[in-house]
């Protein structure tokens, strides 16, 4: 039993916080990509993952994750954080509690994933309710089966960072999501375009930034498959980001730049599972292979009658899955010392990677459809379309993202009331 | 030849867009406004600051048209624009002096009508 490491511990509390800014991250990439009335909405969605996943995490998400190995969930043992504290968490020589805050901030950015699908048109209250059943029903639940012990991780599936639980699950959640929700009002009839592509460019970049935490902590420690894992999430996205270029050359002649937004998600995400497992080369080749079905089913997605709005599925989703199956044919040992792939020699590696890759995408699909099915039975899930058409600003939040102040007429405060606090 | 002027909600504007494109009436610009007509107030909070919006905003199309087209345009401009509920807007429609387009020099009724008709 090895006892707590300083300097693991130090960069865990370093890599957790980095984890947790990509959720306001995405929150700005998000608010780019919608009409500028919709702008806060989305980025309270976002918030909303931050305050509604990390309470659920504490009280029972993270002990169905990771306390025990059954197959399907944990158990209860660590609800309400009991027994979380300063002993190192088995396997590592970090603490306990550190531990279960790196995996919350997984658990809050994959919430905030989700709400990706059902943007401009969701209502905040049913979102919220959601974000609470989802993390715990669905995150938790993935989370255990690839990290915490569960049956994919029994038989042998390989994933470092959450191309599992993080990636699949909320790719495909997404798409049960826009399809439960339905599409948004004018989808299909008007353009409804990004209303700023800096936001998404700057969001893009501290999504990158973060996905260092994200995959450099996934190790656990400083070791080696923490550093590898750190460096191929340079190399890949790069990759993904030059063959980007190149298909939009190919196809519309001109580099775009919400495309490059997107290819540095892409590449991020083809990497999560598969960073340290592969070499720094294969990483490069993974991060140009992965461009191909996302930038497919980007370009395809939009002609379809599914308004999975900001492309969940293409770029988590798919990306994810392009990960996960990847490892089953790169993984090398003499970079992991854990297992080889079948270009290595070991066949079944990649048959454990197929498992993860078929279960996964069912379980999320079938569990969100069913959650906001039953969601919808209590609350109307989406605003009327009159709501709609003002701007989910004004109507779930009565605040507006760009405001000028004119026409604005102060309210007086009751005389002797107290001010509310700021 | 008249100049008619429609202000109406900024979610409808497209809509006003297609319906005046159906009804032919090409050469339109449009800007954004801030106005205030019979509708409630909105009210938000910024912090501890309350206030009621007294502006809304709303989309000022300007068309000019020759007086056949007249019709056509607030046609287009009421169908395109209504939604029933109070803060729909409002169509002005003014005498136009002369009209100039500038790169031939055409006048009125010239300047006024798309090339090709």
């Amino acid at each position: 039993m090895t006892g707590i490491d300083s300097g693991d511990t130090a960069w865990m509390l370093v890599a957790t916080a980095m984890v947790v800014l990509m959720t306001p991250a995405l929150g700005l990439f998000y608010a780019g990509l919608v009409r500028s009335k919709n702008t806060l909405n989305t980025f309270m969605m976002c918030v909303a993952a931050l305050a509604v996943a990390t309470v659920m995490w504490a009280v029972v998400g993270y002990s169905i994750a990771f306390d025990g190995d059954g197959d399907l969930i944990g158990g209860f043992g660590h609800a309400f954080l009991r027994d979380v504290a300063f002993e190192p968490r088995d396997g590592t020589t970090i603490p306990h509690l550190l531990f279960m805050a790196f995996q919350a901030s997984f658990c809050i950015i994959t919430v905030a994933l989700v709400s990706g699908a059902v943007v401009e048109r969701m209502r905040f209250a049913p979102f919220l309710v959601f974000a609470a059943l989802w993390s715990v029903l669905v995150y938790a639940v993935l989370a255990h089966w690839a990290f915490g012990g569960g049956w994919l991780a029994q038989q042998g599936t390989l994933d470092f960072a959450g191309g599992v639980p993080v990636e699949m699950g909320s790719g495909f959640s997404a798409l049960a999501a826009a399809l439960v929700v339905g599409a948004r009002r004018d989808y299909g009839r008007q353009a409804l375009l990004p209303h700023n592509a800096v936001y998404v460019l700057v969001g893009a970049g501290l999504l990158w930034f973060g996905w260092f935490g994200f995959n450099g902590g996934s190790g656990f420690s400083t070791g080696n498959p923490s550093v590898l894992a750190f460096t191929n999430t340079l190399l890949c996205p790069a990759a993904t980001l030059v063959v980007w270029f190149a298909l939009d050359l190919i196809r519309g002649r001109q580099v775009t730049a919400i495309g490059a937004a997107t290819a540095i998600i892409v590449g991020c995400v083809g990497i999560t599972p598969a960073g340290g497992f592969i070499s720094p080369g294969w990483a490069l080749v993974l991060g140009a292979v992965a461009a191909l079905p996302s930038y497919a089913v980007i370009v395809m997605r939009p002609r379809t009658r599914v308004d999975e709005t900001l492309d969940v599925l293409a770029a988590h989703g798919i990306a994810g899955f392009t990960g996960i199956l990847f490892i089953g044919f790169f993984a090398q040992t003499s970079w992991n010392d854990v297992a080889d792939g079948l270009f290595y020699g070991d066949a079944g590696q990649l048959g454990s990677q197929a498992v993860a890759a078929l279960a996964t995408p069912v379980y999320a699909f079938v569990a969100t459809f069913v959650i906001l099915r039953v969601i919808g039975l209590v609350m109307p899930l989406r605003a009327t379309d009159h709501e709609e058409a003002l701007g989910m600003d004004i109507v779930q939040h009565g605040e507006e993202a760009y405001l000028t102040g004119e026409g604005a007429i102060l309210i007086p405060h009751e005389p002797d009331g107290e001010r509310s606090p700021a | 030849m008249k100049l008619v002027i429609g202000i109406v909600r900024p979610e409808k504007a497209n809509d006003v867009l297609e319906a005046l494109y159906r009804a032919e009436v090409r050469g339109v610009s449009m800007s954004r406004v801030q106005g205030h007509g019979g509708e409630l107030d909105r009210v938000e909070t910024y912090r501890g600051t309350t206030v009621k919006m007294g502006l809304a905003e709303k989309v000022r199309f300007e068309i000019a048209v020759s007086d056949e087209f007249v019709q056509p345009a607030i046609d287009a401009l009421c169908e395109g624009g209504r939604t029933g509920e109070v803060g729909d807007g409002k169509i002005f429609v003014v005498d136009l002096e002369r009209a100039v387009r500038i790169r031939t020099g055409e006048t009125d009724h010239g300047a006024v009508t798309p090339v090709g008709q």
